[in-house]
């Protein structure tokens, strides 16, 4: 599925090869970043050097649209542009649209227009962010709600993986080319949401990100949904521009309230002071996003715990220590051990970095 | 005149011949050494001519040379001034004969006595192998030569009484061998001191039992010190080979005892520990951590703390036993067999849950300064909580101490040595790959349950077979069920830790 004309790829491009000048051009501070691409091809090749600017002009110059069209459609990947029907209408809202959507599968992305909510967060979580965002992507997952988020570290990451736990499909919105794996960290993540899911970028194929490229991406990821959570953002979080990108667009914007002692709350404990929806589990997105009481989350298939694995799950969502848990269900330690793998198989339990079991959704 | 006497160098943690030859002639009085003698060699010189001056001999005003033969092999140390300071009385034609049977070695005192020497066993291995029929050895070694049956070790105290024996005015008794226990206490610590824990009691006898690496994760102060220095007590006690090589290694390495170790060797080396102390190196070349811990545990606390380049060359001694060490033109090769364990703390900062303040980035950060490569090599890994309080872990039934399990440690191995005749291996741990494949039977219930393994990477399923294994072993099945199945996915690598690896 590839549409997009000459122009729109023409400017993609241009804006990929001028991606690192704009990068080392841009005044500190991050208002002006997206603003960036408002500008015209020759403001621009105006605000390179002259040396640059030469070698824009020659690359546009020797700039070969179909055999761009080429490369994608041996790279498997999609493309739309800005005046074709395949371009997602939600991007429309926006005041400088992306040029070219690349996706690895722009039919899914185009299957669920209207429903999707982005959900968003910190890179530097806390346990309790990474276990509601884990749980909300589990939950909009199992309610058939394709969750947006960026494949950052932390939330992010969390976000998409609750959501491919439940089967769900998730939409990764990338600041590089959809085919580079970025950050690293998340790369077999990044494979399987394209498998399952789809990674769309506004940059071609094989463009390196820069830190300007985020912001520009989160309005993206914004335009994209029509409801954005945030788990957990800080004071100055680069994910409120993602909110307040929302809030522009005319679309939602919800928070999960916080502990107001924590840091890493205080973004989205300020989210709902100015008016943010409250957000707490998934069936509070299904209300925003479908009215109160129209859809409910689906109870999760009946797992047939036996009643030492719901004691045990009991135990392990209390937050108990392996060894008082071992004394309170009364388990010899072989036999807990069991128990807990097959929670964990079963996608009850996860086990944190430094390898203790805590509750998965 | 020539004279020529046997004695014995070591090379890694054997014992070659070396024939010490001493030529007097007339000339200038000099006194030389030739066939490539280091500084410690070069040094016998002075008290070679001290120790016989004060044993009331007088040293040869003429010119004295001394070979020692092969001259490509490079000697190092003060083991040699025995046997040069008996061939140079020789060559003066103090002795009745100017070539001894025997073999000498001993380092001299200005005194004329003689001061112990470093690898004794091995040297008596070697004058075995070479048809020596006695050996004459410092006292304090002459308990550790006496292991070797077949040959006659004999005590001597100083130069002068030597000279006695060697001219048939002594004749002392044959020394006895002697036993002796290789930690400073009875037995070991007991595995009974160990209160609560139970999961990773469990842990460590599993590990025990299938000889598999072993990573505890806990808060400091959890008991993981305490639990490691108590796998050698359930480790089933060495075998008469592998006593030998124990003492054969803690002997050439200085740290002999004087007499057989018994008991598996612990080792514990601080986290500032070079690459060279862990697997060994230097010139002349030393035995690392490692080898001193071959046939018994080498404990890591503190993992992330090592240097990556130290834990890095652990890799290769891990799976292959031995450790080759080339510095120079000289290549040794150490024994490396040994089980290891290695603790760390949940995240950065230590503390226990409530007062801990890392995010999941720096608990990322932390796991990913394990080194992958080591961590390939570990089967098991169990989190610890943080201990409980005393009046709670006084409390019960006293737990089950070392003898027990350790009875059930030496079944499970007798049963693996059965299933291995002849491959080569003595333990679940040692499976590779093809051998996992072959001698793992799997119940059909479990093997439905296998689908489950395919989220794990391929070797990490691999890991998970050896490790069900044992536990079957434990439960004396002769099939891999379910349930073994299940425990062995409960000790696995968190996924953090496995991206890092």
């Amino acid at each position: 599925m590839i549409d997009a004309c000459d122009r729109c790829l023409r400017r993609s491009h241009l804006i990929a090869f001028l991606a690192a000048d704009v990068e080392r051009l841009l005044p500190p501070g991050r208002a002006a970043r997206a603003d960036v691409l408002e500008a015209g091809d020759d403001v621009l090749l105006a605000a390179v050097g002259s040396a640059r600017r030469e070698s824009a002009i020659a690359y546009m110059a020797g700039f070969d649209p179909d055999a761009a069209r080429g490369r994608l459609e041996v790279a498997g990947l999609h493309a739309a542009c800005a005046h074709t029907h395949l371009f997602p209408a939600g991007l429309r809202d926006l005041r400088q649209p992306p040029p070219v959507l690349y996706a690895s599968r722009l039919d899914r992305l185009i299957a669920d227009e209207d429903s999707r909510a982005v959900l968003i967060g910190s890179r530097r979580p806390s346990e309790y962010g990474r276990t509601v965002a884990y749980r909300l992507g589990r939950g909009l997952g199992a309610s058939g709600v394709p969750v947006v988020s960026g494949l950052a570290l932390g939330i992010d990451a969390l976000a998409h993986r609750g959501c491919l736990d439940a089967g769900g499909r998730t939409v990764a919105v990338l600041a590089c080319g959809v085919d580079v794996a970025y950050p690293r960290t998340n790369r077999r993540l990044y494979e399987e949401i394209r498998r399952d899911g789809a990674v769309v970028s506004e940059m071609p194929p094989g463009a390196r990100p820069y830190r300007w490229l985020f912001p520009a991406r989160n309005r993206i990821m914004a335009a994209l949904g029509r409801l954005t959570i945030v788990v957990e953002a800080a004071e100055r979080s680069g994910t409120l521009i993602t909110a307040d990108c929302a809030s522009e667009l005319g679309r939602d914007v919800a928070a999960v309230p916080g502990w107001v002692t924590a840091d890493v709350a205080a973004g989205t404990n300020g989210l709902l002071r100015s008016g943010a929806g409250v957000v707490t589990c998934a069936q509070d997105v299904l209300d925003l996003l479908y009215g109160v009481g129209a859809r409910s989350v689906p109870e999760p298939p009946e797992q047939s715990l036996t009643p030492v694995e719901a004691s045990v799950l009991e135990l392990v969502a209390a937050g108990t220590e392996i060894e008082s848990l071992r004394v309170a269900c009364g388990l010899a330690p072989g036999e807990l051990r069991a128990v807990l793998a097959r929670l964990e198989l079963c996608g009850l339990v996860r086990r944190s970095a430094s390898g203790a079991y805590v509750t998965a959704a | 005149m020539i004279a020529r006497v046997r004695t014995f160098a070591l090379e890694g943690v054997d014992g070659v011949p070396v024939t010490v030859e001493v030529d007097v002639r007339p000339g200038l009085p000099s006194f030389s050494v030739v066939g490539l003698p280091d500084r410690g060699v070069r040094e016998a010189r002075e008290r070679v001519r001290a120790a016989m001056g004060n044993s009331g001999l007088k040293f040869p005003q003429q010119r004295v040379t001394v070979n020692l033969a092969p001259a490509s092999l490079r000697k190092s140390g003060p083991s040699f001034d025995l046997a040069i300071a008996v061939a140079v009385v020789a060559a003066d034609g103090k002795l009745p004969r100017a070539e001894l049977p025997d073999g000498v070695c001993g380092e001299l005192s200005l005194s004329g006595a003689i001061r112990p020497i470093r690898g004794a066993l091995s040297i008596a291995l070697a004058a075995r192998r070479l048809g020596v029929r006695r050996l004459l050895v410092p006292a304090e070694n002459a308990a550790e030569a006496a292991l070797v049956d077949e040959i006659d070790v004999i005590a001597v105290p100083t130069l002068s009484r030597l000279l006695d024996l060697l001219r048939g005015t002594w004749a002392p008794e044959t020394a006895a061998p002697a036993i002796v226990s290789a930690s400073d206490y009875e037995g070991g610590p007991d595995l009974a001191d160990v209160r609560g824990q139970a999961d990773a009691r469990r842990a460590l006898e599993i590990a025990a039992a299938g000889g598999h690496n072993l990573l505890m994760i806990g808060p400091p102060g959890g008991g993981k010190t305490m639990l490691a220095r108590r796998l050698p007590g359930i480790l089933p006690p060495p075998s008469l080979a592998e006593a030998i090589e124990i003492t054969k290694v803690h002997g050439a390495a200085g740290l002999g005892r004087g007499g057989l170790l018994t008991e598996r060797p612990f080792r514990a080396p601080h986290h500032t520990i070079s690459s060279a102390g862990l697997v060994g190196g230097g010139v002349p070349p030393k035995p690392g951590e490692i080898t001193l811990a071959h046939y018994g545990v080498l404990f890591l606390d503190e993992l992330p703390e090592f240097s990556r380049q130290a834990l890095e060359a652990l890799r290769q001694p891990l799976e292959e036993g031995v450790i080759s060490i080339v510095r120079g033109q000289r290549a040794v090769t150490y024994p490396a067999r040994a089980m290891l364990i290695a603790a760390c703390n949940g995240c950065p900062c230590a503390k226990p849950p409530p007062s801990c303040s890392c995010t999941e980035l720096d608990r990322v950060r932390y796991a990913r300064r394990l080194s992958g490569p080591l961590l390939d090599r570990i089967d098991l890994v169990c989190e610890l909580g943080s201990a409980p309080p005393p009046r709670l872990a006084g409390g019960g039934p006293p737990a089950e101490g070392s003898e027990t399990v350790r009875a059930r440690v030496i079944a499970v191995r007798r049963r693996q040595t059965e299933r291995f005749a002849g491959d080569g291996i003595a333990f679940n741990a040692g499976m590779d790959a093809a051998l996992t494949h072959r001698r793992i039977a799997i119940s059909p219930e479990a093997a439905a349950c296998t689908a489950m393994l395919e989220r794990l990477s391929g070797r990490g399923q691999d890991r998970v077979l050896r490790l069900a294994r044992t536990i079957a072993d434990l439960d004396g099945a002769d099939k891999v069920e379910t349930q073994h199945l299940d425990e062995a996915v409960g000790y696995r690598m968190s996924d953090p830790l496995q991206a890092a690896a």
